[in-house]
C-alpha cells in the first residue's frame, strides 16, 4: 500500500511569516496539505532576507533560514494595497479550508478580512490568527515577535545562572512552544468540521500559549507564593546534574544521576575515587547539600575525558548522559541518522540542502518532506490558473493593476 | 468555573499511560473535550511525589506538578504487569480511540501490549509512544531524562553565555513537554488518517528530534556554510552582527531588539521621538532614516552608537512606562517578567486567561493557566481538577465496563487496581 499523507486534499492559505506561522504550515505541508504562502514584493518575509545564504550569496531565493521553514509550500505574490488583490484574496478564501495569519491585530480588519468577513466568503473556513498578546484586551495592539512573548511569559527569568543576569533560552522560545498549540487547535477544529460542517476562529495569544509550559511554576506561585527562578543546570531531584566540561574546545557532557543505583554506577565508571565514597555523597539530599563541591569533583574528572566516549561508557553503565551537541554533531548523530532525521531536498537555486523532519514516525502514513521551499512568487501563475480558475485576460488585468507584486 | 462548552474532541476517549514525559498530551486532549482516563499503577505515579506541593505539603494528592498536567482527566489504577491487569486494559482498549504511553522503548511489547497486539484488539486504535530516542535504533535503549535529549537535540548548545557551560531551562521537563505536544499532533494526524481509511496506527515520538526544530537558522549555517554557531548569551546572531536583546529599564529589565527595514522603523522612530521630548536625542540620531538604517547590516560602530543612546534613554524609564509607549507607538519592546509579574498581568486578566479550578476535597481553588488559544466554536478549557488516585475506579470498571462489585473487590485484593 502506498501510504497516504493524512492531510492530503487539505488546502491552506498562509498569510503568516517568520517562524511560528511558517512552522505550523510546514507541519501541515509535510502531512500532505497544499499550502499557498502569500508574499509581498514590497515587504519580503524576514527570513527570506536573513542569512545563511547558499554559496554565501544573498538573494530572495537563497536563504537557508527561509528554506528550512517553508519546504513543500507554494508561493504566490500579492500586493494587498492594489484593488485587484481583493478579488484574488476572495477567491483564495473560497478555495481554502484553513486560513492562517500572523499580523498585528487590526491589519486583517483594515483589509476587510476580519473573521466575520472571511466567514461571509467561506462559511465553514477555519481561520487562525496568531499575535503577541491576542486579538482583544488592553494590550491587543502590542506588536512584536517571539522574543518579546518569551520575556513577557517569564522564560528569560527562568533561564540562567543563579548568580547572574537572566540569559533566556535561545531565540524566540515562546514561538517553539506556541506552534504546538496552534497546530493542535487547527487539527482539532478540522476534525470538528469534518463531523459537523462547522468552521471556527482561533485566536492565539503567543503569551498565553507560552505560559502552558510553566504551569507548575504558576500554580506554585498561586498556592505558595513562591517565585520560581533560574538555577543554572541544577535539578531538585537529581545530583550530579549538569553540563560538565570535556576534553577539547567547548565540549560538554550533560549528566543526570537520578537515583542511588545510578549514583553507584556513576562511582564505578569514575573508578570509585575516595571522595565519592565519603558519606555526604551517599544520598540525594547529601549530594544536593554539597553540590558545589560535587560539581567541581565531577567536572575535574570529565575535563580530561572525551565527551563522546564518556557518554557511551556512562550509558552502558545505566547512567543518563548526552553530549551537548552542536549543529555539526547533529548531522553525524547515529540515532538521528537511524531516524532519518534530516531530509535532503534539491532546490533550483540553492542546490541540495537539508531540513529536520517531523519528530514522530507514523506507521501507516507518510510525513517526510519531498519538495524544497518555493522561489519567491514561483507559483503565482499556477495558483491563479489551476486552483482559482482565472483566465489569461483576468491575469493580465491583475498584472496591469500591480496586484501580483 | 464557567460551564464547559463542548470541546472539539468530545467524541473521543484516550487512555493515558504516560508519566511526566507524556502528561501534557492527554491534558491537551482533555481540555479539548476528550474523555481522558489517566491510568496509574496501584501505588500512583511517581510524579505525585514530585514537588512543588500545595501549601508545601508533600502529600501525593497535592503535587502541583501532577495537578498542572493532569487537570480534567479521569483517573483509575491498574497494574499492567499482572495478567489480570492486562486483560482489563484490553477491555478498555476496545472502547478507546487513543492510547498514549511513555515507557522505555520495548517495554509495552514485552508485556504483550505492543502496537501489533493492541491493533488486534482494536484496529482503529491510535497508539502514541513517547521515548527519548524513538522505538528503534542504536540508542533506543539509552536513558534520557530531560537534560539528555535537550543536549543531544542541539538546543542546549545554543543557550547560555559563551564563557560558561551551556544551559538548560530551569523548569523541567521542557524537552518532554515538546515531545508530548508532538505526540498530540501525531495523534490528531492519525485521527484524520483514520477518518479517511478506518485504520488506526502507531505514532512513534523521539524527544531527541524536537529540539532541532527550535534552532531557527542554526543548522542551516552548518549545512550551507559549514559554520557552527555558538551560544551568545542575550545577544542574537544576524550574519556578522550580534544584536542585544536584554536591556535595562529604571526598575528592571526589558526585551528589545533592533529590527531591519519597515518592520522596526515605526517603533524605532517612536523611541527617538520620545527621546526628543526629553532632550535626549542628538542631531545625528534625529536625522537617522530608519527605513534605511538596517540594524542587520549596520556597521558594528554605527550599531554601537545607536545602542548606547537607546540604553541611556531606557534606563530613565520604568518598565510600565515603556510598555505603555510600546503598545501605543508600535515599539517592539516588552518587560522581562517574573512568575509573580505574570500572575498580576492586566492583559491576561482582561482576556479571562486564568481559569479557577476547584479541588473540593481540599476546599481549595486555584487559578490555573487557562486556554492557550481561544476557539470560537469548541472552547479549549480545563474541564476539572486532576484525578485523585483511583478516583474513578468504580465508575469506569463497574458502571462502564460492567464488572461486578465482587470482581473489583477481588482485583483490589490482588493489587491489580
Amino acid at each position: 500500500m502506498n501510504p497516504e499523507r493524512p492531510l492530503s486534499g487539505l488546502k491552506v492559505l498562509d498569510f503568516s511569516s517568520t517562524v511560528l506561522g511558517p512552522t505550523t504550515t510546514r507541519y501541515l505541508a509535510d502531512h500532505g496539505a497544499l499550502v499557498v504562502r502569500v508574499e509581498s514584493q514590497a515587504h519580503p518575509e524576514t527570513t527570506r532576507i536573513s542569512s545563511p545564504y547558499a554559496g554565501e550569496e544573498s538573494g530572495l531565493n537563497r536563504s537557508g533560514y527561509f528554506a528550512t521553514h517553508n519546504a513543500g509550500k507554494l508561493s504566490l505574490t500579492l500586493n494587498m494595497a492594489r484593488p485587484g488583490a481583493r478579488r484574488v484574496v476572495e477567491k483564495l478564501i473560497g478555495w481554502a479550508d484553513v486560513f492562517i495569519e500572523s499580523f498585528a491585530p487590526g491589519v486583517m480588519a483594515r483589509w476587510g478580512l476580519s473573521y466575520e468577513e472571511v466567514r461571509g466568503i467561506k462559511p465553514d473556513i477555519i481561520m487562525a490568527s496568531t499575535c503577541l498578546e491576542g486579538q482583544t484586551g488592553p494590550r491587543a495592539a502590542h506588536r512584536g515577535y517571539g522574543q518579546m512573548a518569551t520575556a513577557l511569559a517569564g522564560w528569560f527569568d527562568l533561564t540562567g545562572w543563579p548568580d547572574g543576569e537572566p540569559v533566556g533560552p535561545y531565540s524566540a522560545y515562546s514561538d517553539f512552544i506556541d506552534w504546538n498549540f496552534l497546530i493542535v487547535s487547527i487539527l482539532a477544529a478540522l476534525d470538528h468540521r469534518r463531523r459537523t460542517g462547522q468552521g471556527q476562529y482561533i485566536d492565539q495569544s503567543q503569551l498565553e500559549s507560552a505560559l502552558q509550559f510553566m504551569a507548575p511554576a504558576l500554580l506554585d506561585f498561586a498556592a505558595n507564593g513562591r517565585v520560581a527562578t533560574r538555577m543554572g543546570n541544577r535539578d531538585p531531584h537529581a545530583a550530579p546534574h549538569g553540563a560538565y566540561p570535556c576534553r577539547g574546545e567547548d565540549r560538554w557532557l550533560a549528566v543526570a544521576v537520578t537515583s542511588e543505583e545510578e549514583w553507584r554506577s556513576f562511582r564505578q565508571v569514575m573508578g570509585d575515587p575516595a571522595w565519592a565514597r565519603e558519606p555526604q555523597f551517599q544520598s540525594l539530599s547529601g549530594r544536593k547539600a554539597h553540590e558545589d563541591e560535587l560539581d567541581r569533583r565531577v567536572g575535574a574528572w570529565t575535563a580530561a575525558r572525551e565527551a563522546e566516549t564518556l557518554m557511551v561508557e556512562l550509558q552502558a553503565a545505566g547512567v543518563p548522559a548526552g553530549v551537548v551537541q552542536n549543529a555539526e554533531d547533529l548531522f553525524q548523530d547515529p540515532q538521528l541518522e537511524h531516524r532519518c532525521h534530516f531530509a535532503a531536498l534539491d532546490h533550483p537555486e540553492m542546490g541540495r540542502y537539508h531540513i529536520a523532519t517531523i519528530p514522530f514516525h507514523l506507521s501507516k502514513s507518510e510525513n517526510r518532506p519531498t519538495s524544497p521551499a518555493p522561489l519567491f512568487g514561483q507559483h503565482t501563475d499556477l495558483v491563479l490558473r489551476e486552483f482559482l480558475g482565472l483566465c489569461d485576460e483576468e491575469i493580465a488585468d491583475l498584472v496591469i493593476d500591480g496586484a501580483l507584486e | 468555573m464557567s460551564p464547559p462548552g463542548r470541546g472539539a474532541l468530545s467524541p473521543y476517549r484516550m487512555l493515558d499511560l504516560t508519566d511526566e514525559k507524556g502528561y501534557l498530551c492527554g491534558k491537551m486532549f482533555a481540555d479539548l473535550g476528550a474523555d481522558v482516563i489517566k491510568i496509574e499503577p496501584p501505588g500512583g505515579d511517581a510524579a505525585r511525589r514530585q514537588g512543588p506541593f500545595y501549601r508545601d505539603d508533600p502529600d501525593p494528592e497535592k503535587s502541583l506538578f501532577f495537578w498542572a498536567y493532569n487537570a480534567g482527566k479521569r483517573g483509575v489504577t491498574l497494574d499492567i504487569d499482572q495478567e489480570a491487569g492486562r486483560a482489563l486494559l484490553g477491555r478498555l482498549v476496545k472502547t478507546a480511540d487513543f492510547l498514549v504511553e511513555s515507557f522505555p522503548a520495548g517495554r509495552m511489547k514485552a508485556r504483550g501490549l505492543g502496537y501489533d497486539d493492541l491493533e488486534r484488539v482494536n484496529p482503529g486504535l491510535i497508539v502514541a509512544s513517547i521515548t527519548p530516542f524513538g522505538q528503534t535504533g542504536p540508542r533506543a535503549a539509552w536513558k534520557g531524562p530531560d537534560i539528555v535529549p535537550w543536549a543531544l537535540g542541539g538546543y542546549m548548545w545554543m543557550t547560555g553565555e559563551p564563557e560558561r557551560a551551556p544551559l538548560r531551562i530551569s523548569h523541567p521537563p521542557q524537552a518532554y513537554l515538546h515531545a508530548a505536544s508532538a505526540a498530540a499532533i501525531g495523534c490528531l494526524m492519525a485521527l484524520l488518517h483514520r477518518a479517511a481509511t478506518g485504520q488506526g496506527q502507531h505514532v512513534d515520538v523521539a524527544a531527541q528530534q524536537c529540539p532541532s526544530w527550535m534552532l531557527t537558522n542554526t543548522y542551516a549555517y552548518w549545512d550551507l556554510m559549514k559554520q557552527n554557531l555558538g551560544r551568545a548569551g542575550v545577544l542574537r546572531h544576524f550574519g556578522q552582527v550580534h544584536l542585544k536583546t536584554l536591556w535595562k529599564a529604571r526598575d528592571g529589565r526589558l526585551s528589545f531588539m533592533f529590527a531591519g527595514g519597515s518592520i522596526g522603523a515605526k517603533g524605532q522612530r517612536r523611541v527617538v521621538e520620545l527621546m526628543e521630548q526629553e532632550g535626549m536625542a542628538e542631531d545625528w540620531l534625529r536625522d537617522l532614516d530608519w527605513n534605511r538604517v538596517d540594524a542587520l547590516s549596520a556597521s558594528p560602530e554605527g550599531l554601537g552608537k545607536i545602542t548606547e543612546a537607546f540604553s541611556r534613554f531606557f534606563e530613565t524609564k520604568t518598565k510600565a512606562e515603556l510598555l505603555e509607549e510600546a503598545v501605543k507607538g508600535g515599539i517592539m519592546l516588552a518587560p522581562v517578567n517574573t512568575v509573580a509579574d505574570v500572575a498580576d498581568d492586566l492583559q491576561l486578566k482582561a482576556r479571562g486567561f486564568w481559569q479557577r479550578v476547584r479541588h473540593p476535597e481540599l476546599e481549595a481553588e486555584l487559578p490555573y493557566p487557562g486556554a492557550p488559544v481561544k476557539m470560537s466554536a469548541t472552547p479549549w478549557q480545563i474541564r476539572g481538577p486532576a484525578p485523585r488516585l483511583g478516583q474513578h475506579n468504580a465508575k469506569v470498571y463497574e458502571e462502564e465496563l460492567g464488572l461486578p462489585k465482587d470482581e473489583t473487590a477481588r482485583l483490589r485484593e490482588q493489587g491489580v487496581i
